[in-house]
Order: structure tokens, then sequence, then C-alpha cells
């Protein structure tokens, strides 16, 4: 499902992010990518979102080879993965329900739809009654479960989660990688990338450990193995 | 459809939930308009400025008193032949002393002198009108050419000439100056207009990132930010032209003595329509220009 070959990201000032990085991803699996700050994780996300493009190698989707994919096909590819960060990415001036049925809109789905849609996944993530709240009015815990109903509302085959934990107290945290583990269990493929030692050890899933822009260790039932 | 009317959705919503940017900048915009007005409005004076100088100006070319009406007609349809000439007006002795007497009946010292007059002493003249102030020199130039000295008594170019010279070089200086500064405030207007849009979207650069993680293709990010233009545009051509009509009424009669054959009220009444139209045409115009270029820098990847 997720593909990278031999991918090499390098920054302007020549500073390599990743160096010819490697692995697989199968659908259905939650996959934790682990590292040091600056490992190359966050490049990661990066490269198979499309927001940057490796120098070398080949990033694929599904049936997309990102890499290769134009400004103008963007839209429709990001469509189908959910994407979570460490701070949030909410639109301020949208209220919670429109943060979420803004995912639906722009790709184009009918207002019967999102009428049904919307408050389902708000009540997955726990969040009735703040239909009407803006991000400001919200707690960290809440903002994340706001982005992560933003990130499932199109039903995607991938969820992407960057550090979604960086910014929450432990309470919220566990409450975030539970969501996480429900989305998996409905079938979509997870791919976690945080520095969170606890949560990967308590995971007990995959774990792929970036080390200076490398793969140094890929294991079916990981720990997090960094000093 | 659908996309539409959530474009338009999301514009409007943008402009109520960012109500003290959205006044800023159509307040702004409101300054361009009345800048823009004020050009429109500083063209027509100047126009009507100049038309009243150059309507003053003319040539008279004055008859001896023995010169035939014949030869004096033939001169002026000799007039009338050149490209130069606008118009020509015949003004015979008796028309003069006429003239002469309806200016002065108010003057009984004047009314007098001519009871005791046993004959006409005023001459017979040609007023002649060019085209183009420029072009008084040139029918000097032919009638001094003409070999008319036997005929004539004067013509006034000669006196009035520096007179002449000097207001030609006015008009041509109030013309250029209005193209000039309508260059220049038109240009400052849409700078100032353009870059507190380009402001307004800076400053929500982030969001527009986050709109296209999510998925939302160009049209989505730019169409409600060219629908704030649209709405911009509108609502500071409505009121800058609420705050124009006042102002008109006010300045009307302070230019009317100035120039005369200027009524501001009655030119506002008679094309108030176009105004608008003009200035509508501007305000959106340069909102859906300015927000259209502002967010293509945002919309690469």
């Amino acid at each position: 499902m997720i593909i990278f070959q031999n991918v090499t990201k390098e920054y302007n000032h020549g500073t390599v992010a990743l160096d010819k990085v490697s692995f697989k991803v199968h659908p259905g699996e939650f996959v934790s990518i682990v590292g040091r700050s600056g490992a190359g994780k966050s490049t990661v996300v990066k490269l198979l979102i499309g927001e940057e493009k490796p120098e070398k190698g080949q990033v694929f989707f599904s049936s997309y080879e990102v890499n290769k994919l134009k400004p103008s096909e963007l839209p429709e590819y990001r469509r189908r993965i959910g994407v979570i960060f460490q701070d949030f990415r909410l639109l301020s001036k949208k209220t919670v329900f429109e943060n979420v049925s803004f995912a639906l809109e722009v790709a184009g789905r009918p207002q019967r739809e999102i009428n049904e849609f919307v408050p389902q996944v708000i009540e997955m993530v726990g969040l009735v009654g703040k239909e009407r709240n803006f991000p400001a009015e919200l707690s960290g815990g809440e903002r994340q479960r706001v982005a992560i109903a933003r990130a499932m509302i199109n039903r995607p085959d991938l969820i992407i989660a960057d550090e979604p934990t960086g910014n929450l107290d432990p309470l919220n945290t566990w409450e975030v990688i539970k969501i996480l583990l429900k989305i998996n269990e409905m079938g979509s493929t997870v791919l976690l990338a945080t520095h969170d030692k606890e949560i990967v050890n308590t995971l007990g899933q995959r774990v792929i450990t970036l080390d200076n822009g490398q793969v140094v260790r890929d294991e079916e039932h990981g720990r997090f193995l960094i000093g | 459809m659908v996309t539409i009317s959530r474009i338009v959705k999301y514009g409007l919503q943008a402009i109520w939930r960012n109500g003290l940017l959205s006044a800023s900048t159509v307040s702004i915009m409101i300054l361009a308009a009345l800048v823009f007005e004020g050009l429109i409005i500083f063209n027509v004076i100047g126009k009507s400025a100049t038309q009243s100088i150059q309507e003053k100006i003319d040539i008279s070319v004055y008859f001896k008193s023995n010169t035939p009406e014949d030869s004096i007609l033939s001169i002026k349809r000799s007039l009338e032949g050149l490209n130069e000439v606008k118009e020509v007006e015949y003004i015979s002795r008796e028309q003069a002393l006429e003239d002469f007497k309806a200016r002065h009946s108010d003057d009984d010292a004047i009314k007098q002198a001519l009871d005791e007059l046993t004959s006409n002493p005023l001459l017979a003249s040609l007023n002649v009108k060019a085209k183009d102030p420029h072009e008084y020199k040139t029918i000097a130039n032919y009638l001094e050419n003409q070999n008319l000295k036997e005929k004539v008594e004067k013509i006034t170019y000669a006196q009035n000439q520096v007179v002449i010279e000097r207001l030609i070089s006015l008009v041509d200086t109030v013309k250029g100056t209005g193209i000039l500064l309508t260059i220049f405030f038109a240009f400052l207007a849409v700078m100032v207009t353009f870059n507190t849009i380009r402001l307004a979207i800076f400053s929500n650069s982030e969001q527009l990132g986050i709109m296209r993680i999510v998925g939302a293709s160009n049209k989505f990010i730019q169409g409600p930010y060219v629908i704030e233009g649209i709405f911009y545009g509108f609502v500071s051509a409505v009121i800058s032209f609420v705050i124009l009509v006042p102002l008109i009424g006010f300045l009307s009669p302070y230019l009317h003595t100035f120039i005369p054959e200027l009524d501001l009220r009655v030119y506002f009444r008679e094309s108030y329509i176009s105004l608008f139209l003009y200035q509508l045409l501007f305000c959106v115009g340069v909102g859906i220009i300015s927000s259209s270029i502002a967010i293509r820098r945002y919309l690469k990847t």
C-alpha cells in the first residue's frame, strides 16, 4: 500500500533528511515511525502527502506514484488520506462542524451526506455539544479530536498522524491513541510518527526506527530503542 | 453548482467572521474609490475650465470704414475655407454699434456721447475662432499674407499674442497635469488596495496551507477570496458614492463661480449612472484582481 523505494531527500543547504530509505506498509497495518527530532519522521510524512518531492527514489501510495503527482492532481490524492498534526492545523474561523465538513465539501460531496456523516464522526471522537464552537474555544485534546474527525470523515484508506500527542497531556494522549486504534480496527491503515517512548512500547505494533535519515530498525512488534 | 454555492458561502462567512479586517479593507477601498471619483470629476472640471478659456480666445479683424461689405464677406468665405478655422462671425458696423449700446445701456455718459455722434464710429469686423488654439498664429499669418493692408485697420492677434500664447500654454499644462495626476493617483489607489488585500490574505496564509492538506483544490482556496474581493468592491463603491453626493452639492456653487460654464450638480444629475458604474467597475475590478494576484503565490502546491 505504501512503498518507499530508495528515497533520498535533501533540503536546500545540503542537509540530508532521508538517505536511501526503503520500507513497505501493508493495508490495515498500524505502523509507528520513531526517531529523535530531526531523524526524518516529518519528512516521511511530507513526502507521503506530496508536500515535498524526493531528490531520488519513489514514493507509492495505493495506485499513486506520489513523487510524480502534478499540483493539480494533489487535491484529489489528499482526499484519500487523512492527516493529523501536532499543532492540530484547524481552520480557526470555522466551527467544529465546519472544520469537519470542509473536507467533505471540498470533495464535492452532497449536503445530505455531510449532514449525515459529520454528526456521526463528531460523536465518535466524543465532541457532541461542541459542534458550534470555534477551535479557540476548545482544549488541546478537543482540538486534536476535531483534527482526527476531519482526517477520518472521508473514510480514507490511510491516516497519517505526525506527533499527534506532542501537545497533549497524558490523559488526552491516550484518548487520541485509542481513537487511532479504533480507526485502525475499522480498516484504515495508520502511520504514526512519534518520539513518545511510552506510546510505542504500549502499542506493541510494528515500529520503523529512523536515525539520521536512515532506517536503522524495522520490527513487527517493535519497541522504542533510542537513548 | 454546489461548488460555487459553497465558495460563495465561504467567502461571505469569512467577511463576516473577519469583521475588523473586512472593515479596514473596505475603508481603504472607499478612500481609493473617492480618489478615483475625484479624478473623474477633476478631469471634468479641467475640461470645462480649458474649454471655457478656449472659448474666450479669438482673433478679430477690424476693417477700415470704407471697405465694402462684399469684400469683407469674400474674406470671410476665404477664411472659412481654411482647415484651421472653426467659425467666422461677421459683425457689421451697425451690429457693432447695437452691441456696444446694449453693453453700455446702464452708462448714461456713454449713452449721451453716442447720441451726440452723427456717424457710426465703430468698425466692421470678423471674429475668427480656431479649431485648436495653437492654430491662431497660422490664421494670423494667413491674414497678413493676403495683402489686406488697404482694407484692414487692425488684427487683434498681434496685440493679444502674448496673452493668447500664455492661455494656450496654461491650457496645455492643465491637460498634461490632469493626465499625469490621473495616472499617479489611480496607480496609488490600486497599489494601496492591492497591498491591503495582500496583507489580509497573508495573515491567513497558514489557513490556506491547511486547506491544501485537507484536499481543497485551488478554486476552493481562491474562490472565497475572489468573492471577498467582489464584496469589498461593491460595498466600497456604494459607500463612497453615498459620500460623494453631498460633497458635490457642497462644492458645486464654489466651482460655478470660478467656471460659470460648469454646473457640477447638473453634470452629476446627467451622468450619475455612468459615474456609479465606472466606480463599481473600478472597485470590483481592483478587488478581484488584487485578491487573485495576491492569492496566487499560495496556490503552488
